[in-house]
């Protein structure tokens, strides 16, 4: 894994990711909305080894950019063999129970933008036959709670969106990669209370690297999610609809 | 409020978290500001009660290296172990190092931290070049030794309280490799210390010496001197997987017996005599790094460490008072250095390392009795002249603190006005005009 597009860069998974990627000599294209934080990130992945590293500054929700920058990518990389989709918001619940401007918003930034950037990659890769295509989605995703439903659906909408292009994609040799971390230590979260099931990025980032190299589908982070999720998905929903968690 | 704890894992206090995101984002506005990095002070020196802590660890990034000429530049936030790890495999090593790699550079400056090799280069802050130090009234300064030099000199060693250090530039050290090439040598009393150290140092980059103070009478004293310097060989710079101690024991697993135990045997060993000796750094440096969060094996009630420096004349005097009445306690220290540290100027008006004779110990918290123990190490120190490290205490009175630091009053003129710490609280307030 030599080229690798890296979108929503500055965002704390992302750059420890990144990390493990740079030290392997990989290159690098850089995607954040911040051009001072995108720079430092940047010019951090060179010293720690990236070839090659090119940023780009985008708005997440300026959806008609990302053929162009799929292709800008390929042009500065000479190539492209995978992708970190990592952009992302914390959702504002309340805000958007109350505002459907917020509620697109949110929707747009989480959901919408990563279906359209993993759409123009999807179309890249296939053509050229090998790709892997990897998105960080949230334990959330798997069930929508009232704390956080407006975050947890559009989770929810891209590992159903994933899960159907990977389909498409699985005979012409794309892969495609749904991490679903649980709860991470980062700046996105650091108004929450921590306890114990709270993971830092740099314990998960070795996880996601691999499983963006070995291709798995879905991938929970750290793996104890997946059976507390199967837990929390069999609830019935006349039970769930009492619960307060 | 969250509980933050430092290494010794008391005092046990509250105080609000900020985690800093950018190092351009400037300091937040409340009162009562900390800077806090990795959490490896032992004491109260990273703790600010009732205030604000600004978490440094995001700020972790890389700014510039050149491989040339050694020069570092990054954000104050990253370990020491990240540098390494980074420059290493290009024939540069950090001029000075403690023993743990995970503190930031921000701590090391702040603390203007000291290693095995001070009698040769001296503190930390002897290889900085410069710093960007941000004010809570929005100002921020580059600092060096020509540049706003009144600041740079009170920052080094400044325990965090003049500001909050963003990014530094340090010069690297030169090696070959990852390895080092030396000897070890049992002592059979404190005297075998000085005449060991006062051939070695002469020769060599690393020289330090484990002390057994369970060993009294004839004994008193009695250890193992290593010494140690860069050599060249290939080899693997990445990091052995560390093991982690799952859980906080209930009560300390150190005690008079495992302590005692410990220490014969380590004294016993046979590779404590070694004519040759061959070290990959990290197991040279940073031996306790293999256990990670090795502290809880005090237990839930932490313990203290004591570190002292004992100018050299007499210290052979004071050092066998002090070793004699850890013996006869039975909170004895299973983890003792003494080290000789040289005569280069350390560059912070606050700087702990002066030239002397240095032991540091560790001691489960047993309350009052420990802290009567510490209290007469403490006498002895103020009669010898001494002093003791702030950042491994958690205890000093303020007239010990002030005896030791008499700097202290002209480093208080250039304290950031919204920056205080438990620490400098405890050695500054309530003190008799």
């Amino acid at each position: 894994m030599t080229k690798i597009l890296i979108m929503g860069a500055t965002s704390a998974i992302a750059q420890a990711t990144a990390r493990i990627f740079a030290a392997q000599g990989a290159s690098l294209y850089l995607i954040a909305r911040d051009p001072q934080k995108l720079a430092d990130v940047a010019a951090d992945l060179k010293i720690r080894g990236a070839k090659n590293v090119f940023s780009r500054t985008l708005n997440a929700r300026e959806l008609d950019q990302y053929r162009q920058v799929v292709e800008d990518a390929a042009t500065q990389l000479a190539g492209l063999d995978a992708a970190l989709v990592a952009h992302g918001t914390l959702s504002d619940q309340q805000a958007c129970e109350q505002s459907i401007d917020r509620l697109v918003d949110e929707f747009t930034t989480n959901a919408l933008s990563v279906m359209a950037l993993c759409t123009e990659l999807a179309n890249y890769f296939s053509a050229q036959k090998h790709g892997t295509i990897a998105a960080i989605s949230s334990v959330a995703g798997d069930r929508g709670r009232k704390s956080n439903y407006v975050y947890a659906s559009s989770k929810a909408a891209i590992n159903c969106f994933l899960s159907g292009m990977g389909q498409r994609l699985s005979k012409s040799g794309v892969k495609v990669v749904v991490v679903k971390p649980g709860f991470v230590i980062s700046p996105m979260t650091a108004a929450f209370k921590k306890s114990a099931l709270w993971a830092t990025p740099t314990a998960i980032a070795p996880v996601v690297a691999q499983a963006m190299i070995r291709g798995t589908p879905v991938v929970y982070v750290p793996w104890f999610w997946r059976p507390i999720m199967l837990i929390i998905r069999a609830i019935p929903e006349r039970l769930f609809r009492r619960l307060s968690f | 409020m969250t509980l933050k704890l430092s290494w010794g894992n008391r005092p046990r206090q509250a105080q609000r978290v900020t985690t800093l995101t950018s190092r351009h984002e400037g300091i937040p506005t409340e009162s009562s500001l900390l800077p806090f990095g990795n959490g490896r002070s032992y004491g109260d020196v990273c703790l600010n009660e009732h205030g604000v802590l600004l978490a440094t660890r995001n700020l972790d990034h890389f700014i510039n290296f050149d491989p040339k000429i050694g020069v570092l530049e990054c954000e104050a936030g990253i370990l020491l172990s990240e540098i390494t790890k980074h420059t290493l495999p290009h024939g540069w090593f950090l001029p000075v190092t403690p023993g743990t790699a995970f503190i930031t550079l921000g701590g090391a400056i702040a603390n203007d931290i000291h290693g095995k090799n001070h009698h040769r280069a001296g503190c930390f802050g002897a290889h900085v070049l410069s710093f960007e130090l941000h004010r809570s009234n929005g100002e921020w300064f580059c600092c060096s030794p020509s540049e706003h030099a009144d600041l740079f000199t009170a920052t080094i060693g400044g325990l965090g309280l003049t500001g909050l250090i963003t990014t530094a530039s340090i010069q690297l050290r030169q090696v070959q490799g990852p390895w080092l090439t030396g000897s070890s040598h049992r002592f059979a009393n404190l005297q075998g210390f000085f005449d060991l150290s006062s051939v070695a140092d002469e020769s060599n980059e690393y020289t330090v010496a484990w002390v057994d103070c369970c060993a009294a009478g004839r004994r008193l004293g009695r250890g193992v001197f290593m010494l140690a310097n860069h050599t060249h060989g290939d080899g693997s710079i990445t990091a052995r997987t560390p093991l982690r101690l799952p859980f906080t024991p209930p009560i300390s697993l150190i005690n008079r017996y495992s302590v005692k135990l410990f220490n014969e045997v380590y004294y016993r060993r046979r590779s404590a005599e070694k004519s040759v000796a061959r070290w990959h750094y990290q197991e040279f440096f940073y031996p306790l790094d293999r256990l990670l969060e090795w502290n809880k094996v005090y237990g839930p009630a932490g313990f203290f460490q004591y570190q002292c420096v004992i100018p050299e004349q007499d210290a052979a005097r004071h050092l066998k008072e002090m070793l004699g009445r850890v013996a006869a306690t039975s909170s004895a220290s299973f983890l003792a250095v003494l080290k000789k540290l040289g005569s280069i100027r350390s560059v912070g008006l606050l700087s702990f390392a002066r030239p002397g004779i240095t032991l540091a110990m560790d001691f489960p918290n047993h309350g009052s009795r420990t802290l009567a123990l510490l209290d007469s190490l403490d006498a002895i120190t103020r009669e010898a002249g001494g002093a003791v490290y702030p950042a491994k205490d958690a205890r000093m009175s303020s007239e010990s603190f002030q005896q030791y630091y008499p700097a202290w009053r002209e480093f208080s003129g250039f304290i950031d006005p919204n920056f205080s710490s438990s620490f400098w609280r405890r050695v500054t307030e309530n003190i008799k005009k």
